[in-house]
């Protein structure tokens, strides 16, 4: 066990701070530190730009194997890339959902036309993908989804009907992973199928949902006999929960460090502010900040012994409480900024509803303890799975 | 990087979990309380002839292991698990280091001769209202060109009255700034110093009161350079947070392990108290705080080497140790407190062990540091400098 990088890993980190300080600049010097969490409607377009911009470069999807693209990256050089992001003010990535979630998984369950199909476009920054899990009926009880999928023989196609919600950036994305009933007379997590869909179809409409901070990142998306082709469900019909399951388990991986360097991103900003605001001589607001910095170095060597575990979707003790613990810590840094500003953080920058980050931040982190699983769930999933209590009573319907 | 233990390192404690069951059961604990010592002289005696702990930390060139601080942690959690009752922290951690940074070569040998033969050293400096830094020393030191004049006294010395060998930081001037700190170190015997065992609300950790008359001892036994030993003992305190906050990570998890197995076995209105939601989500919470705590411990440990080996800084060691304290501290106290409750009624008896837990984990809180005090530390660093 040790903390030191080798000096090759230095070469390797010394190579993409140089490339980001060359290429994270001019027409990108804008969207520095932009389009975090609460801030991802901002800059669409540059981010998009910056995407194939960094495609061009090689840096994306550096933990893919080489036959797909990728550098076949170990751990410490995603580490690094990570980091090195983050300092340099890389903005929220657009393309995180293809890259961290959807090509994990094909690689992992995916045919290997299903790869020649989709990943290529992943790589190239080209394609933005959004994930259709959640319904209005399916929330924390995500197996309880209704959403159908009929097989036609004649035209060798899914029909997919139904609703999904809580869709981030669907209005953004080319193509969307959905998990829908393959079997329609079945209940539960048996009977499913996980598929992958055109956005652009007329089968499917999306709807923006305005939310508490006025801008609206997530979606709710009807499914109107919409189709995709006979080789787009990834694995067998009955299949979709295990390989929906396994899509959640990458989602801690490296991407947890690049999420990490934005929220540091907001508590240097916090900190800046006390110490022009006076904030910083207050003793309790002291303590307070203190425990922050120690809560965001907690979830990064969460991280670092999540990873070193292995780059697998299994369940480690300290990946089940990877969720629980960062949704936490960023809530709590929400009302930290607001303590911080004081009286000043209620007064918003331009009606009539322009917040500026912080606010959006204090908002927005309300939805962390909801979204991808409820705190309340993840508590279940920790006493259940880890510490071995009884499973919650299931009711009839 | 790899946060992941060697194979090596994952054998030595797996040998340290069943070495600790089979000498620190509850039994064993309890009785141990009852005896002078607090602490069972046979099982110190095989920790130091069959195990060789307390070689861990001493340099190969005195007959020692040369492991690391990654190595010690491991086995201190394991310590706190069983709640083990030893001088191990104060001598084969915080003496040893402190005997290795500043010691002569010939102070070396022969402190560490007297050391792997399974005698005990403690560190004394500490007032009666201590902030547990170099701030709070009491001692005052008078040095001629032979001897040295220690006047003061220190409390909440760990392991005091059965220590053969006590090392004490002192001022050498009237002003406590960290320039002017030396370290002696002494025989227990030496005349004119008292030691007096102060008993204290965790039963498993023996404190004690040193008070120093005019004691005089040979110049000879400074351990560094006259007034030169304040920055390493500040820097070595921070590595005996670590080790404390290894400690508490161990009775967090035990307390948590106990209390989810009893919540398992206990039934009521027919159903096994684990089904229960308000039951289940206070273990989750228990579980979030001793993995958080042990994330940090193992950064901690890894720094704490580095440190040992030049490469970091003492304030990259002050924000590990700092952050590491606060969260190992919380979680043991969470965890310890949380387990009384989920114990209920059975939780405030003498019979169950959760109690002896929680008392260990407050007593971690107040020492070397509250969390409160280590937070200072690190809002100090955040928003005072740079």
């Amino acid at each position: 066990m040790q903390i030191r990088f080798t000096p090759e890993d230095e070469r390797f980190r010394q190579q993409v701070a140089d490339w980001l300080a060359e290429h994270l600049a001019g027409e990108f010097a804008p969207i520095r530190f932009r389009g975090g969490p609460g801030d991802e409607h901002s800059f669409l377009d540059e981010r998009k730009a910056w995407e194939c911009r960094l495609a061009s470069g090689g840096w994306t999807c550096i933990g893919w194997p080489e036959k797909w693209g990728g550098k076949n990256a170990t751990i410490e050089q995603q580490v690094i890339f990570n980091e090195e992001y983050a300092r340099a003010g890389g903005p929220g990535r657009v393309g995180h959902i293809g890259e961290t979630l959807v090509g994990p998984t094909l690689l992992a369950f995916g045919s290997e036309a299903q790869c020649q199909q989709y990943l290529p476009e992943i790589k190239s920054g080209a394609a933005l993908w959004c994930q259709g899990y959640s319904e209005p009926s399916a929330g924390s009880d995500l197996a309880n989804v209704r959403t159908k999928a009929v097989f036609d023989e004649g035209a060798q196609q899914w029909r997919v009907s139904g609703q999904k919600v809580w869709t981030s950036l669907a209005h953004e994305s080319h193509y969307v992973f959905v998990l829908a009933r393959t079997d329609t007379a079945s209940v539960g997590h048996r009977g499913l199928g996980f598929f992958l869909m055109a956005m652009d179809q007329p089968g499917i409409t999306v709807r923006p949902i305005p939310q508490l901070t006025g801008t609206a990142e997530f979606n709710e998306v009807f499914f109107d006999d919409a189709i995709c082709s006979a080789g787009d469900i990834v694995g067998l019909p009955g299949e979709g929960w295990q390989v929906a399951m396994g899509l959640l388990g990458f989602e801690r991986g490296v991407s947890t460090l690049g999420q990490q360097m934005l929220f540091q991103t907001e508590l240097d900003e916090i900190i800046r502010i006390a110490k022009e605001n006076g904030a910083a001589s207050d003793p309790h607001l002291r303590q307070r900040i203190a425990e922050a910095h120690i809560g965001l170095r907690t979830l990064r060597y969460n991280s670092l012994r999540m990873l070193s575990g292995g780059n697998d979707a299994g369940l480690g003790r300290e990946a089940m409480i990877y969720k629980l613990s960062w949704s936490s810590w960023h809530r709590n840094l929400g009302k930290l900024a607001m303590d911080v500003l004081g009286p000043e953080a209620e007064l918003i920058e331009a009606a009539p509803y322009e917040l500026n980050r912080l606010q959006s931040l204090f908002l927005f982190s309300r939805a962390d303890t909801i979204y991808g699983g409820t705190n309340q769930i993840q508590r279940n999933i920790i006493a259940e799975r880890a510490l071995g209590m009884p499973r919650e009573a299931r009711g009839t319907k | 990087m790899d946060f992941r233990f060697t194979d090596e390192q994952t054998m030595i404690f797996e040998t340290a979990a069943s070495f600790l069951a089979e000498v620190s059961g509850s039994a064993d604990v309890r009785k141990n309380i009852l005896t002078d010592a607090g602490f069972s002289d046979h099982a110190w005696q095989q920790v130091c002839e069959s195990m060789y702990w307390q070689a861990i930390l001493i340099p190969e060139a005195y007959g020692g292991l040369a492991l690391g601080y990654v190595e010690a942690i491991g086995i201190l959690e394991q310590m706190g698990e069983r709640l083990f009752q030893s001088p191990y922290t104060t001598s084969a951690v915080l003496s040893t280091t402190l005997i290795e940074r500043l010691g002569t070569d010939a102070q070396q040998e022969r402190l560490f001769q007297s050391l792997l033969n399974g005698k005990i050293a403690t560190v004394a400096y500490t007032t009666a209202r201590p902030d547990w830094t170099v701030a709070s020393l009491s001692v005052r030191a008078e040095e001629t060109s032979e001897s040295v004049v220690l006047q003061g006294e220190c409390c909440f010395v760990a392991h005091a009255h059965r220590a053969d060998i006590i090392i004490v930081a002192a001022m050498s001037s009237a002003d406590t700034t960290s320039d002017d700190i030396s370290c002696y170190w002494l025989e227990s015997t030496a005349p004119g110093m008292s030691i007096e065992h102060t008993p204290s609300l965790d039963q498993t950790q023996p404190l004690g009161r040193i008070s120093f008359d005019s004691v005089v001892i040979p110049a000879g036994q400074r351990l560094g350079g006259l007034g030169q030993a304040g920055s390493v003992f500040t820097d070595v305190l921070d590595l005996a947070r670590i080790a404390s906050a290894a400690d508490l990570v161990g009775v967090a998890q035990r307390s948590l392990d106990m209390s989810v197995d009893y919540a398992k076995e206990r039934v009521q209105f027919g159903r096994a108290i684990a089904s229960f939601q308000s039951i289940k989500h206070k273990a989750a919470d228990m579980m979030l705080k001793v993995e958080s705590a042990r994330s940090l411990l193992y950064y901690a440990a890894c720094v704490a080497d580095e440190w040992l080996a030049g490469r970091a800084a003492s304030n990259a060691l002050a924000e590990a140790s700092a952050m590491v304290k606060v969260s190992a501290a919380e979680a043991a106290f969470f965890n310890a407190g949380t387990g009384i409750q989920i114990h209920g009624g059975v939780g405030i008896t003498e019979e169950y062990d959760i109690q002896l837990y929680f008392k260990r984990a407050r007593a971690g809180e107040n020492y070397l540091g509250s969390p409160a005090i280590q937070r200072e530390v690190i809002a100090r660093q955040l928003l005072d400098l740079g």
